[in-house]
């Protein structure tokens, strides 16, 4: 038990965390799981659960809801989301694609033109750049170039950004890419009552959505509230949510980072600093600037949190809107964003980690900030 | 493969009686005085090369249809023939911009599809798709309207010539190949939506969209599924060989087929292409005067005693005048409405809170979504 115990302690270093995670993703989940996010209810659900929960009731719900992709059937999901779905639903609604993104995204589309509401699995966003014409150009657009005489009910989902080891083919974030597109309403969800509730919004929603999640999510788990559990819960699309208040600075972040941003603003009171609100985005797009604005307001700090590249990215969306907005008056010092690194993602462990935020990497920066006065 | 070098030997097997209905609405005949029977039934028979066929059996050579269909199929090919020279006068005149892609000299292709489809199959083509909107029925003077960037457009004037919809056609698409994938989603919706009794979905693509890999995605998962779906190029339409394959792929079990079509265009690739840089002018005028559709089938309609000299030159000019009316409307017509510049981004009732202009004060606001 209690060499358990020291586990847990001494996952909350990064590097040791990532080689955890590397060579027993399970336990290093478990440990997470454990040490942050013990529900007072007892009703805990992992990402992927949650995420297979919203899967099979939407599809119960609805009969034009089918799931196609790579594995998403015989072999229960290639992360297993869609686990025991074949097996429910059948063939007809949950459909093994060959290796052919460009193809069955196209497929998926017309189909949507033409009735259906299908959910598009890629195996990670990175392989939907080859199918990335039919979500912009055919999907995004067709709306809007008909008159509004043709609709594209489709969900696109899968795992997004970072995950361990997996080097820079396989580790890129595009909540930026698709957050740009008129047309598409994209989300991000962080934990389990968020990949539920988006994903059924989704699902739901008669526009394109884009549905980022994160793989080293899916295995951890969060507490879910009884509204959480039942089979109407939805989250709305475009609205943030605020995970702690505070009254010092805002931390914004979205999926994964959020966990870090909470860990580090309670290092920080921990530490008698600060008192930090971290905000949860959910949505890339529509953005919630309203949340993000009202809180800059009672802070009038803030810092930006992601995974994705800094140039063009969610951060540098949300300092021109806030610069352009109120709030810009209200701000004590500029807004920091803190971002992946400007690399392609590297191999080594050490090298990996150096590419992505985490806890030690967002206090530093709130220390910083928070010793920043304009025109000092 | 069914290459066809006389696009007027057309020649339907009816094997539904509602597959005229699909022309039917798509050009209304001219009424005359010609003394005999409309729903006569006529039978005409294919040259014996008409078809070449792999791995399926030959469509039948022999042709049986009422003279109606033919005075009908005659219109409507005199119809679009007339309003693609229209819309050619128009790009020169630049009152249509950016892109324009016409299909004069190939109006057997859509012409021939119709007749042998019922208006519920569905159809997907590329951006070559002013005659496919037609006779899907979208009428002369919206789709003149939307290249014209109007108001009253069959979009709002938000597409232009490449994107052009109406309930049974999927566009007018602007990738080369896009449409291959999408057409195999339409004919998965339809399997998916009837217990496989559905309508076919006929796909269509040129030799340029030929090479896209995505094309041979979308055969392999067709096949793979028996999706009933039919590919042809952009050629002739051999009715035959369209109802012919209609009811090849909504039999069970046999998947998609694939029709080549082998067509010809007068004009060049698009506005911007005069078309006569990769083939000589002494070569499309031959095609002009020895192989055109229209007078291919001008020559049946006299030679059975379908109509006379006389009626074909009223139907010419009935067509003219009908195209000519409907420019003159389109060219009056107003540009869309501002406002209709923020809608449609996203499903009415389901938009985002607000989207920006070009600048922080130019910003519209959707009204609290309808959930």
């Amino acid at each position: 038990m209690s060499s358990i115990l020291k586990k847990a302690a001494v996952v909350s270093i990064p590097n040791v965390r990532q080689a955890l995670l590397r060579s027993n993703p399970v336990l290093a989940n478990a440990l997470l799981a454990k040490r942050a996010y013990n529900s007072k209810n007892g009703v805990e659900m992992t990402v992927r659960d949650a995420l297979n929960s919203a899967l099979e009731e939407e599809m119960t719900a609805d009969e034009k809801v089918y799931l196609l992709g790579e594995e998403v059937g015989q072999y229960n999901g290639a992360y297993k989301v869609s686990k025991g779905l074949l097996d429910k639903f059948g063939p007809k609604r949950v459909i093994d694609t060959p290796i052919t993104e460009s193809g069955f995204c196209g497929l998926a589309v017309g189909s949507a033109f033409s009735g259906l509401k299908p959910v598009c699995e890629f195996m990670t966003w990175n392989f939907a750049m080859q199918a990335i014409d039919q979500i912009v150009n055919s999907a995004a657009k067709t709306h809007y170039m008909s008159g509004g005489n043709v609709n594209c009910p489709i969900t696109f989902r899968g795992p997004n950004g970072a995950a361990a080891g997996v080097a820079a083919q396989h580790s890129q974030c595009f909540a930026a890419w698709y957050g740009s597109v008129p047309g598409l309403k994209v989300v991000s969800p962080w934990n389990s009552e968020d990949a539920k509730g988006l994903l059924k919004a989704a699902i739901r929603d008669p526009n394109p959505v884009v549905v980022l999640e994160n793989e080293l999510m899916y295995g951890i788990s969060f507490p879910m509230s009884e509204a959480a559990l039942s089979k109407d819960f939805v989250v709305e699309i475009g609205k943030a949510k605020i995970e702690k208040a505070g009254t010092d600075i805002t931390i914004v972040a979205h999926s994964r980072s959020v966990g870090f941003a909470l860990e580090a603003a309670q290092l920080l009171e921990k530490e008698g600093i600060c008192s930090a609100e971290v905000i949860n985005l959910r949505s890339i797009r529509p953005l919630d600037t309203e949340t993000i604005i009202n809180s800059v307001k009672k802070t009038n700090r803030l810092v930006t949190v992601e995974g994705g590249w800094p140039q063009y990215g969610v951060g540098s969306e949300i300092c021109a809107q806030i610069m352009e907005s109120e709030a810009f008056d209200h701000l004590d010092a500029p807004v920091v964003r803190v971002t992946g690194a400007d690399v392609p993602t590297p191999y080594a462990n050490n090298l990996e980690a150096y590419a992505f935020p985490d806890t030690e990497v967002i206090a530093r920066v709130i220390k910083r900030t928070l010793n920043k006065k304009i025109g000092a | 493969m069914l290459p066809l070098r006389r696009p007027t030997t057309v020649r339907l097997h009816i094997y539904n009686k509602q597959a005229t209905r699909s022309l039917a609405s798509a050009a209304s005949p001219i009424p005359h005085d010609h003394n005999h029977n409309q729903s006569q039934e006529l039978t005409l028979a294919l040259p014996k090369n008409s078809f070449q066929t792999y791995n399926c059996d030959l469509p039948s050579l022999e042709i049986v249809l009422p003279k109606g269909d033919l005075i009908r199929m005659y219109m409507a090919m005199v119809t679009m023939r007339r309003m693609e020279t229209t819309a050619d006068t128009l790009y020169k005149s630049q009152l249509i911009r950016g892109f324009c892609h016409l299909c004069t000299g190939q109006e057997a292709v859509g012409v021939g599809l119709e007749t042998a489809l019922t208006y519920e199959d569905k159809v997907i083509t590329a951006y070559r798709s002013h005659g496919f909107t037609y006779m899907r029925k979208g009428s002369v003077l919206p789709i003149l309207a939307e290249l014209l960037g109007r108001k009253n457009g069959i979009s709002g004037g938000k597409g232009g010539s490449m994107h052009m919809f109406t309930p049974n056609f999927f566009g007018g698409n602007g990738i080369v190949g896009a449409q291959v994938p999408l057409g195999a989603g339409i004919a998965f919706a339809q399997k998916y939506l009837s217990q496989g009794k559905g309508p076919a979905t006929f796909v269509f693509y040129g030799d340029g969209a030929a090479n896209q890999g995505q094309v041979f995605e979308a055969f392999n998962m067709a096949k793979l599924w028996d999706l009933p779906a039919v590919n042809g190029m952009d050629v002739l339409a051999v009715r035959q060989a369209i109802a012919y394959a209609r009811e090849w792929a909504m039999t069970d079990g046999n998947g998609p087929l694939l029709l080549e079509m082998e067509t010809y265009r007068y004009g060049g690739h698009s506005m911007s292409d005069p078309g006569v840089g990769y083939r000589s002018r002494e070569e499309v005028q031959k095609v002009r005067s020895d192989n055109d559709p229209i007078t291919h089938l001008k020559e049946h309609l006299l030679e059975n005693q379908v109509v006379s000299e006389k009626e074909l030159k009223e139907m010419d000019k009935a067509a003219r005048a009908e195209v000519d009316k409907a420019a003159n409307e389109a060219r009056n017509s107003p540009p869309p409405d501002m406002e209709t510049f923020w809608t449609d981004v996203y499903v009415k009732g389901y938009e985002v809170p607000f989207l920006r202009g070009r600048e922080p004060q130019e910003i519209h606001y959707y009204s609290r979504n309808a959930k």
